[in-house]
């Protein structure tokens, strides 16, 4: 199950640069969602999968008892998607705002500001 | 309950939240904008005395004990560090006063600059490596809005740029706090620096280490990594651009060094001599890249990226003066800049053009401005006795010590090529005639009399006062550096601190 969620991370952090590399500024802000996503898996595969066992103490117990999922990469992942999605959110208008303002979707055609 | 040590947070994040109540009245915004940076100051520097005076200062938030909660701690760099962002917020919210176009001021200027401060502050005083990354991503998500605030062409591609590399740079650094975490178990900086030498596989260990410098290299726009920022610093409203080039890339070099002294210390043959190199050319790619530039504000950014260089080559070096001169030169770095982003904005006002083939005449009209533009700027390229040769006198000595010549070589010309770029603002903004093209003069031969000029001046005249003063009077910052390297150059400090002697 690891094995696979590896090259899974590893297909979508490919995927996500793969969009980032293309000219047009819609896929560049899609390739970052991707990135962002891959990212967040990665947390959640390295940290180590633990099927069936959530993380609750029993009744009158002080400790958990046997093996169980780490909670705190789920919290991390959940802050971290939190975080994208408010980023995300501003670089999708920010696309918007810059094809009314610049008038082109191309990234090749917005070097005014480069050197 | 160390209070001085939430403040610096507590203070920015209230600030924001009353300017966002506040939205109908820009008067009150401002004058809360005033009040709450020159709180922030205070706060800095009642943070300082008492670190010095403790060594470390640690909150447990919630009195969790400490490798369970998130703890903020304050070393003596950290301290430096507040007190340097009270400072930088204190000049650009009563500069913004007078500069700030009521547009911006009317659509949350005020607002996201404390968001802003609120990030800085929370990312110098953390001690949990996520908390780092959640306080890298308030201080950018402010960072982006103020960049586009205006919405103008030259903004928007700019912010694309900007926004997409640092994007990029936040998914590589939460990778990496991941792949950490899957090897220490731990997010708490001090107990990963304790684990970390117990993983069984130390390669594994570099590689995540390389993460975290491409990472904050990014931020820190450490060569090759930098080329987000002069593609935007220049777009901004010039209080913004200040704000950025004081703060912004510092925290990415503080991140460094905070990381690259505390946690990935198994490996420094191979790590430090990457930052070394990154150093050297980081320093001599910025320079050259000013040399090419002919707009005011192209060549200051250009200009912080060669800058970056040193305060890393400070760190690449790691000795105990070496990382004397790198805090040294962080502390200058800071109030130059962005005091040389503000006189910029001043010649803006007085003639309308950042190009310097637009410029001239400055000094005939304006002696006094030349002469506080010559303090900062002779600063930057390091002539005696400002604060700039100071910071690069330490690291040329620490890096001579440690026998690397090449570098030494390229600090010493990047010094020289930095010293050709001023030359050259002085010589076309001050030096030269007024250009024939430029017809509207109402203002440089003072027929135009602004209200605000104080609000210009001031600013400018209190951080040229601190170049003069770190500069004659620079002992007690050379001994307050060096407590912080010397707590850097001993990271069991910084574990027996938070972790409170325990062993695991």
């Amino acid at each position: 199950m690891e094995n696979m969620m590896a090259y899974v991370v590893g297909i979508l952090f490919a995927a996500g640069i793969y969009m980032m590399l293309r000219r047009s500024i819609v896929k560049l802000v899609i390739g970052l969602i991707i990135l962002s996503n891959a990212a967040n898996l990665l947390i959640f595969v390295v940290s180590g999968l633990t099927r069936g066992a959530p993380p609750l103490i029993p009744e009158g117990a002080s400790e958990v008892v046997g093996a169980v999922a780490d909670p705190l990469p789920q919290a991390l992942i959940l802050t971290a998607i939190v975080i994208a999605f408010s980023v995300l959110a501003f670089a999708v208008v920010l696309i918007r705002r810059a094809y009314e303002v610049v008038g082109t979707d191309d990234l090749d055609k917005m070097k005014d500001t480069d050197t | 309950m160390n209070l001085e040590l939430v403040l610096p947070i507590l203070i920015p994040l209230t600030a924001g939240a009353l300017s966002l109540a506040l939205w109908r009245s820009v008067r009150l915004q401002r004058f809360l904008a005033v009040l709450a940076t020159g709180l922030l100051l205070a706060a800095g520097i009642w943070l300082l005395l008492s670190t010095t005076e403790q060594g470390f200062l640690v909150v447990e938030m919630g009195s969790w004990p400490a490798p369970f909660s998130i703890v903020l701690v304050s070393d003596v760099l950290a301290a430096i560090m507040i007190v340097l962002t009270g400072i930088i917020g204190l000049a650009i919210a009563v500069y913004s006063l007078a500069s700030t176009p009521r547009g911006h001021e009317k659509f949350s200027y005020y607002p996201l600059m404390h968001l802003l401060l609120a990030g800085v502050a929370g990312a110098f005083l953390t001690g949990d490596i996520f908390n780092l990354f959640v306080w890298f991503e308030v201080m950018l998500l402010a960072s982006f809005a103020l960049l586009t605030l205006g919405g103008e062409r030259a903004q928007m591609e700019g912010a694309i740029k900007y926004v997409t590399l640092n994007l990029f740079s936040s998914a590589i650094f939460l990778s990496a706090v991941g792949l950490l975490y899957g090897m220490v178990g731990t997010l708490n900086m001090a107990d990963i620096a304790q684990k970390v030498s117990s993983v069984e596989d130390p390669g594994m260990i570099t590689v995540v280490s390389l993460l975290f410098m491409v990472s904050f290299g990014i931020k820190a726009a450490a060569f090759p990594l930098f080329f987000w920022l002069p593609a935007s610093y220049h777009t901004p409203q010039v209080a913004v651009s200040a704000l950025f080039a004081g703060l912004l890339t510092k925290v990415g070099v503080y991140a460094l060094y905070r990381v690259f002294t505390l946690i990935f210390t198994q490996d420094v043959e191979y790590t430090h001599t990457i930052l070394l190199w990154t150093a050297a050319l980081t320093m001599l790619t910025g320079v050259l890249g000013a040399a090419a530039q002919f707009e005011f504000r192209r060549i200051l950014s250009f200009h912080i990226v060669s800058q970056i260089g040193y305060m890393l080559l400070g760190l690449a070096l790691f000795t105990p003066l070496a990382l004397i001169g790198g805090v040294f030169y962080i502390m200058h770095h800071i109030i130059v800049k962005t005091n040389l982003f503000l006189i910029s904005g001043i010649i803006y006002r007085l003639l309308g053009s950042y190009e310097l083939k637009d410029l001239g005449g400055v000094y005939r009209q304006r002696p006094y401005l030349a002469l506080l533009f010559l303090i900062p700027a002779l600063s930057l390229a390091g002539i005696p006795p400002l604060s700039g040769f100071f910071a690069k006198f330490i690291v040329v000595r620490a890096s001579l010590e440690s026998g690397e010549y090449l570098v030494t070589a390229i600090a010493l010309l990047v010094g020289l090529l930095t010293l050709y770029s001023m030359i050259k603002i002085w010589a076309e903004v001050f030096w030269k005639k007024v250009p024939e093209h430029v017809t509207d003069l109402s203002r440089l031969n003072g027929e135009i009399k602004d209200k605000h000029n104080w609000a210009y001046f001031a600013p400018v005249v209190g951080l040229a006062a601190c170049t003069v003063i770190i500069g004659l009077y620079g002992q007690p910052i050379y001994l307050l550096a060096e407590m912080a390297a010397e707590q850097l150059m001993n990271p069991q400090l910084y574990i027996e601190a938070v972790l409170g002697g325990q062993s695991t």
